[in-house]
């Protein structure tokens, strides 16, 4: 007797010759990772980006050693340099300046890196998690299914991205239920996960009329077995591989929500916040460059790191501009 | 194309229903004391008084009893009272409307133009030298945090070099501005100096706008110049490119007359998105230079949290944004007939 799944495999490589090839080498492209990283590294400017993430993970683990607290239970409390008013230049002891409240600039460049990774990586994965529901199953089951949630993207999208999750961070800062970092990030993620609902809609499209996936409901597969085992190989791979290079965007929104006074609080190891203090000192912030320049150059290389990378697996992963490229 | 609209427009309420529902759903986050602001300026402090106000608005009720009540007031534009505004929501609203306006359109015009520009040159020169430099110039601009660049800015051409002054006049001009014979016919102060022909207060109004202006651009004409490259790109491989080509015809004609028209409609809708978008770099820009306009109101009433007041500016953006948004689509449908049969 033939086992269900020998079936349902030599059903799909039956019914999808020429038109699967393309997907097909995408998928196995992906799955077999040292052609593509082959490609970036040979790509200058993809390697550029490689070596910053690259640098920025090292940082993040080496914050102990690099920056040893001095109270390990609360390694994200920037240590004060006691609590005067002006900024100070830096020196010996302060090796990026201090802030006004004298907080070491070194010391939050330093672990504001691993708050990057957590807050950028949490955002990322929680956004992909809910995209990847309400996508697939808006494309999927169609119909008055798919009517409705699309109208809840909409009216998610109705929302500038920063402007929402402003709106949000304020509505739940008022009655505090969480701590200031959980605040924003809850803020970004929902209003964050929309552009993949809509994608991820769309591939599966494209990918369920397929014959093969018709023949896998003929032989009886239920639906979260033709979902995984069918649909999400061969359609929405590359959308999530490319998805989850926007950690650096989710970053760059959390610290924008941090210098606005609505993400991480005074005092906290992250760069946003850091930079807020330049906020008090502008007339005179040339003197006072130090405050923005160590935390703002942070910021800039790791969300330029992830774009770079980002930008060179759109590249390869696009059939359609790969063609152009011959 | 006119079922198209008439579907389009037949679920238009259904999103503002939406949209209404979703802030209301964060509003109800918010404590009955807190939601006061909605039906008066000032919360008094006096013992009981609060409970009295409470009482009398209902704002104990059931959910839905006071959500058909506040959007019975929305619809009469009762949007609350802005505490940082020391108003309306809707009359702060309209005050800081011009600061922005001005801004934004100062900023849209130069990036549209500048990004479709550079991203036929991409094209044109695809995988060459300047191609390379652009992309890596455009991957930097979306990567560049606005309130970062905005500093910078600030910092180069305010503190150091005082190239650029801050804030949205100086002192002698918004003295002018705002005597009775200058009339303010717009609220735009360049706008506004045209019309009363001073040449000095526009000039002025002008030198405070740069910085603000690049620093809003910057960041945003890199997607343009991405979506017009990749655009023309696929049209200079279609076929009747090629028909063009083998007719005889000149490179420039080619490219100006045949290709261009075609790969810029992507570009229209996506330069309708940019100019949604840009809300998000105006509440940081308007921060970082201290004007005041719609984007420095939100800022400062979120980290105040005044939190009616933002969310009377939300509901009332992305009520805009989805009419807009219907407008950029039927414009859309309208240029692109493929769009329409589908």
């Amino acid at each position: 007797m033939i086992k269900f799944e020998e079936a349902e495999q030599a059903l799909e490589a039956d019914m999808e010759g020429g038109g699967r090839q393309p997907l097909r080498k995408l998928w196995d492209s992906v799955r077999h990772p040292p052609k593509v990283i082959q490609r970036m590294l040979k790509n200058p400017v993809s390697l550029t980006g490689i070596v910053l993430v690259l640098m920025f993970v090292a940082i993040a683990i080496l914050a102990p050693v690099l920056a040893p607290p001095e109270r390990p239970e609360e390694p994200y409390r920037i240590p004060r340099d006691g609590y005067l008013a002006e900024p100070k230049p830096p020196s010996a002891e302060h090796r990026f300046g201090t802030t006004e409240g004298q907080y070491d600039i070194y010391y939050g460049v330093i672990w504001g890196a691993r708050t990057a990774f957590r807050v950028g990586v949490l955002i990322t994965i929680a956004t992909i998690i809910i995209g990847l529901l309400v996508g697939t199953t808006a494309g999927y089951f169609g119909g008055w299914i798919d009517e409705g949630l699309m109208r809840v993207v909409e009216v998610f999208m109705g929302f500038p991205f920063l402007l929402a999750a402003i709106t949000l961070a304020a509505v739940l800062g008022s009655s505090p239920r969480f701590d200031r970092i959980t605040t924003g990030m809850i803020a970004l993620i929902t209003f964050g996960w929309t552009t993949y609902a809509r994608l991820l809609r769309g591939d599966i499209l494209s990918v369920k009329e397929r014959d093969y996936v018709m023949a896998a409901r003929t032989l009886g597969a239920s639906h979260g077995r033709i979902m995984m085992k069918h649909v999400i190989p061969n359609s929405i791979f590359p959308t999530l591989v490319v998805a989850s290079m926007d950690i650096g965007s989710y970053v760059l929104n959390f610290a924008a929500l941090s210098f606005l006074g609505l993400g991480a609080e005074p005092g906290y190891a992250d760069w946003g916040q850091l930079i807020s203090f330049a906020r008090n000192w502008m007339p005179s912030l040339a003197d006072y460059w130090y405050i923005l320049v160590y935390p703002g150059a942070a910021i800039l290389l790791f969300v330029l790191g992830w774009n770079l990378i980002g930008d060179a697996f759109r590249d390869i992963l696009d059939p359609k501009l790969a063609r152009g490229r011959r | 194309m006119v079922a198209y609209i008439i579907r389009r427009l037949l679920i238009l309420p259904i999103i503002i229903f939406g949209v209404t529902l979703l802030i209301f759903a964060m509003m109800s986050f918010l404590d009955p004391g807190q939601r006061a602001s909605l039906y008066v300026p000032a919360i008094p402090r006096g013992a009981g008084q609060l409970d009295e106000i409470i009482e009398k608005y209902g704002l104990d009720d059931p959910i839905h009893i006071q959500y058909f009540r506040w959007l019975n007031g929305v619809l009469h534009g009762d949007l609350g009272f802005s505490k940082v505004g020391k108003a309306s929501v809707l009359e702060t609203i309209k005050r800081y409307i011009p600061a922005s306006f001005e801004l934004a359109m100062w900023s849209a015009i130069p990036l549209v133009w500048i990004g479709i520009q550079l991203g036929v040159i991409s094209a044109l020169n695809h995988n060459k030298l300047i191609d390379q430099v652009l992309r890596v110039f455009a991957i930097i601009g979306w990567s560049f945090p606005t309130f970062v660049f905005g500093l910078l800015m600030l910092m180069i051409f305010y503190a150091k070099l005082q190239w650029f002054p801050a804030g949205r006049l100086s002192d002698w001009a918004s003295q002018v501005v705002l005597s009775p014979a200058f009339a303010q016919y717009t609220g735009m102060n360049t706008i506004d100096a045209l019309l009363n022909l001073r040449l000095d207060i526009f000039w002025d109004a002008i030198r405070h706008l740069i910085l603000p202006v690049i620093t809003l651009s910057y960041v945003q004409w890199a997607l343009i110049l991405r979506v017009t490259r990749s655009s023309m790109l696929e049209v200079l491989r279609a076929d009747y490119v090629t028909t063009a080509r083998s007719k005889g015809l000149s490179e420039g004609v080619v490219i100006d007359k045949h290709a261009k028209p075609n790969a810029l409609i992507p570009v229209a809708t996506v330069s309708g998105l940019v100019m949604i978008w840009m809300m998000s770099g105006v509440v940081i820009t308007e921060t970082v230079f201290n004007i005041h306009g719609l984007g420095w109101w939100v800022a400062s009433s979120a980290s105040q949290l005044d939190v009616i007041s933002v969310l009377g500016f939300s509901l009332f953006y992305a009520v805009l944004v989805v009419c807009g948004n219907l407008v950029v689509d039927v414009l859309y449908a309208y240029l692109d007939p493929r769009v329409r049969l589908e």
